[in-house]
């Protein structure tokens, strides 16, 4: 693993101005490399292949770390974690053709959660653009809808200006992937034109403060609420606003729900804290949102998964909503009070311009009743075989507080995100609005180069780390000290929960029982493997696999019984949260 | 888990349409669709109605037409875009727009703004002078004509067309061709300004 990841940032920049005397650019290759340099570029996540070869060779005379995925997938996840784990564009390569379209699942996952990340793919030489020719693809057309901006590269001198643009514009606003796709005789092209400085196109227009009128407007009717609740969503940890949520929160005494992708946006064992809202979130959460007389919404686009029906999502409540993206006011909840800005800019506005407190001590205290009445708990009786929950719960309390999770999708990050004990942004990494499979491995990968200081551990569960299990490899090739965990429960247990509550039970396609050993799997690999299956073994086995200096698999056979609850079905009503399979039926 | 059961807990009173937004228990309100005149200036780049249009199919917006052209300046290009949507999703339609990179501006126009689109009607060559009888009621005229067929040329409100269409369809039709509305405020503004 290279040491620059834990250069400091002042260091960096110094080694920016070094690059300014580097040697002059010759050729397109060299002008893509030379501005993801000038971008503070560490790390690139990517694959080679035909045609991005020659910005291949340009990178050998670079200081940026180039990670070789064992597979494109994995590399856009990883370039997706990294950019979650440090807030900046995360970077991934891909070659034409088949490289671009194993890109494409991470590039929509991060456009799904605004996340920043830039792809560069090659693509066949101009003159061969729209013959079919071997491996080519029409990757900006494919990309467009799922990135903010796709770029075709059409000459030598300008793609340097186009990698800068597409890295700003990737940052800048509500964040987001971009991509460059890179014909081979560009990059091949001479030119001795050095690339612009990132910037973002003129077009492109960021509102940085809400209107002042707009947010005393705001500020009065939440001051005047009874049952105020504040909803941080994703973008307030995108925003670096978590210390401005919780001035405004802790000030003004309001509890605080978080989307599942605002998770670590406030600290989960605060008082105000109702932890998380949405399909499998909190029971306590879900009513107050649902009895909820003012909503503060910040930086959540107001995702099914969260509200569940709109038409019984915070029914009572005068809607105040802040974004950095205007296209997010009244897309799915009408805003009452729309604030677009910059959440933490925002939220210091709103801080200044409240008038008093909201009077809410009875609506507290309600909270409180909410929390002690509907416990996130499980039960773990004698002879039962090994409970999720206590795993991710067990791991959670051995560790410090700034360990990063990244998980799968599944009944797996469901668990991860309920008990583990979340206090710090940026240590909660996982596919939210794509909800992509095999996420986990590669995203583990990109955090821990991007954070190699903090403990990364990745929650998995059979189907997904299938999926990307190759990504291994890759763990063991750098040594990354990542402890993966797989909740082993021999299906794609979310489907088969829905199965069984929804299908009468028939079970299609949803049970995997032919699963490899996954700690035999992980040693050929070359990483370290541990099979666990009883509760007395949990702290001693995570704590063997955390001692590991290396990646370590743990093979965690779980009830297979085990299913997740809290849950509001889709499009139900977040009041009516199940709390056991009976529940569903009355539902 | 402890706690009551979900028909046992405390229910608010409210309720939103399928709209989002909050109403009266005692109302259902809900924006019928309208007509909305969209005009946005665009950089003129290859893949920007591309870039439009895929926005327009993927959100679901119900668009009715869709004209590109150039305009003075050299690169910018202006889209007119009719849909017909309820107000939440011509706001909605609106912003995504605005959010493309290569769009400059988007606004919409005023329901009296000037609209016109064009249409050419290529009806058999048996009557010539009744083809161009009908022709002239509706302010078009014929711009080819051959022993077979005479092509008459349209101009005017999607009604006016729809109108002509219909007339001239006594006179065994064999082809049409309509362009989409294109669309300008009255009076002295232009987008340009209004940035």
């Amino acid at each position: 693993m290279s040491e620059r990841a834990s250069v400091p940032k002042e260091e960096a920049d110094e080694q920016e101005t070094e690059s300014e005397d580097a040697a002059p650019v010759t050729t397109g290759a060299q002008s893509v490399v030379r501005a993801l340099e000038n971008a503070g570029t560490e790390y690139v996540f990517g694959v080679q292949g035909g045609a991005i070869m020659p910005v291949y060779d340009a990178l050998y005379d670079s200081d940026i770390n180039h990670v070789t995925m064992a597979h494109e997938q994995g590399a856009s996840h990883a370039a997706d974690a990294y950019g979650i784990v440090t807030g900046d564009p995360g970077v991934c390569f891909a070659t034409s053709g088949p490289g671009a379209t194993n890109l494409v699942t991470g590039i929509a996952d991060a456009n799904m959660d605004s996340d920043p990340m830039i792809a560069l793919t090659g693509q066949v030489s101009k003159e061969m653009v729209g013959n079919d020719a071997f491996q080519e693809t029409d990757t900006v057309g494919i990309t467009q809808p799922v990135t903010k901006e796709s770029y075709f590269a059409s000459s030598p001198d300008t793609v340097g200006d186009n990698v800068s643009e597409a890295f700003a514009l990737a940052d800048e606003g509500r964040q987001g992937p971009t991509l460059v796709d890179l014909p081979k005789d560009v990059t091949q092209g001479e030119t001795d034109i050095e690339p612009k400085a990132a910037a973002t196109p003129d077009t492109y227009e960021v509102q940085e403060e809400a209107d002042d009128e707009a947010v005393q407007e705001a500020a009065d009717a939440f001051a005047a609420a009874d049952r105020p609740v504040i909803l941080a969503g994703g973008g307030v940890i995108k925003a670096n606003a978590s210390a401005a949520l919780r001035e405004l929160a802790t000030e003004y005494e309001v509890p605080v729900v978080t989307t599942m992708p605002g998770i670590g946006s406030f600290p989960e064992d605060h008082e105000l804290s109702l932890e998380w809202a949405g399909m499998h979130g909190t029971g306590y959460a879900n009513l107050a949102i649902t009895n909820t007389d003012c909503l503060l919404a910040i930086g959540t686009r107001f995702d099914d998964r969260l509200t569940g029906g709109v038409d019984s999502f915070a029914p009572d409540a005068d809607v105040i909503h802040v974004d950095i993206d205007p296209a997010e006011i009244s897309k799915n909840i009408y805003a009452d009070y729309p604030l677009i800005g910059d959440a933490r800019k925002v939220l210091r506005q709103l801080f200044d311009a409240m008038p008093r407190a909201p009077e809410a001590d009875a609506w507290r205290e309600q909270c409180q009743d909410w929390k002690d009445e509907y416990p996130m708990e499980y039960e773990m009786p004698d002879d039962e075989p090994l409970k999720p929950q206590y795993v991710v719960e067990t791991f959670s309390d051995l560790t410090p507080d700034d360990t990063i999770v990244c998980t799968g999708v599944g009944q797996h990050q469901m668990w991860a995100s309920q008990f583990w004990e979340f206090t710090k942004p940026r240590t909660w990494v996982s596919s939210h609005g794509l909800g992509t499979m095999g996420y986990g491995v590669p995203a583990a990968i990109g955090a821990k180069l991007a954070a190699p200081d903090q403990e990364v551990v990745c929650f998995d569960g059979d189907g997904s780390f299938l999926m990307t299990v190759q990504g291994i490899s890759v763990a063991v090739r750098e040594n990354l000290d990542i402890t993966y965990v797989i909740l082993n429960n021999e299906a794609v247990g979310m489907v088969r929960q829905w199965q069984d509550g929804f299908y009468e039970g028939r079970r299609m396609a949803s049970e995997y029982p032919w699963i490899p050993a996954f700690d035999k799997l992980a040693e050929a690999f070359g990483a370290r493997g541990f099979r666990l299956e009883a509760e007395e073994d949990v702290e001693e086995t995570i704590q063997a696999a955390r001692d590991y200096d290396g990646p370590s698999v743990i093979d965690a056979h779980i009830d297979p019984g085990e299913n997740v609850f809290p849950m509001v079905p889709s499009g139900g009503d977040n009041g009516l949260f199940a709390l056991q399979e009976d529940h569903l039926e009355m539902l | 888990m402890p706690g009551p059961a979900p028909d046992e807990r405390i229910r608010p009173e409210g309720r939103r349409n399928t709209q989002g937004i909050r109403v009266d228990p005692e109302a259902e309100v809900t924006h019928e669709p309208r007509q909305a005149v969209l005009s946005a200036l665009v950089k003129h780049r290859p893949g920007v109605l591309s870039e439009v249009s895929g926005l327009f199919s993927r959100r679901q917006f119900n668009i009715e037409s869709l004209t590109v052209g150039p305009t003075s300046e050299e690169d910018t290009a202006r889209m007119t875009i009719l849909i017909e949507e309820p107000e939440p999703g011509i706001e909605q339609a609106k912003k995504q727009l605005q959010k493309l990179v290569p769009v400059v501006s988007v606004s919409e126009l005023e329901p009296e703004a000037v609209r016109r689109e064009l249409a050419l009607v290529k009806v058999g060559g048996e009557k010539p002078d009744d083809v161009n009888a009908v022709a002239e009621m509706y302010d078009g005229q014929a711009v080819d004509a051959s022993t077979d067929s005479v092509t008459v040329e349209i101009t005017g409100s999607k009604q006016k067309i729809d109108a002509a269409v219909e007339a001239f369809r006594q006179f065994d039709v064999q082809e049409i061709v309509r362009t989409g509305a294109a669309a300008l405020e009255r009076g002295p503004n232009t987008l340009d300004k209004d940035d």
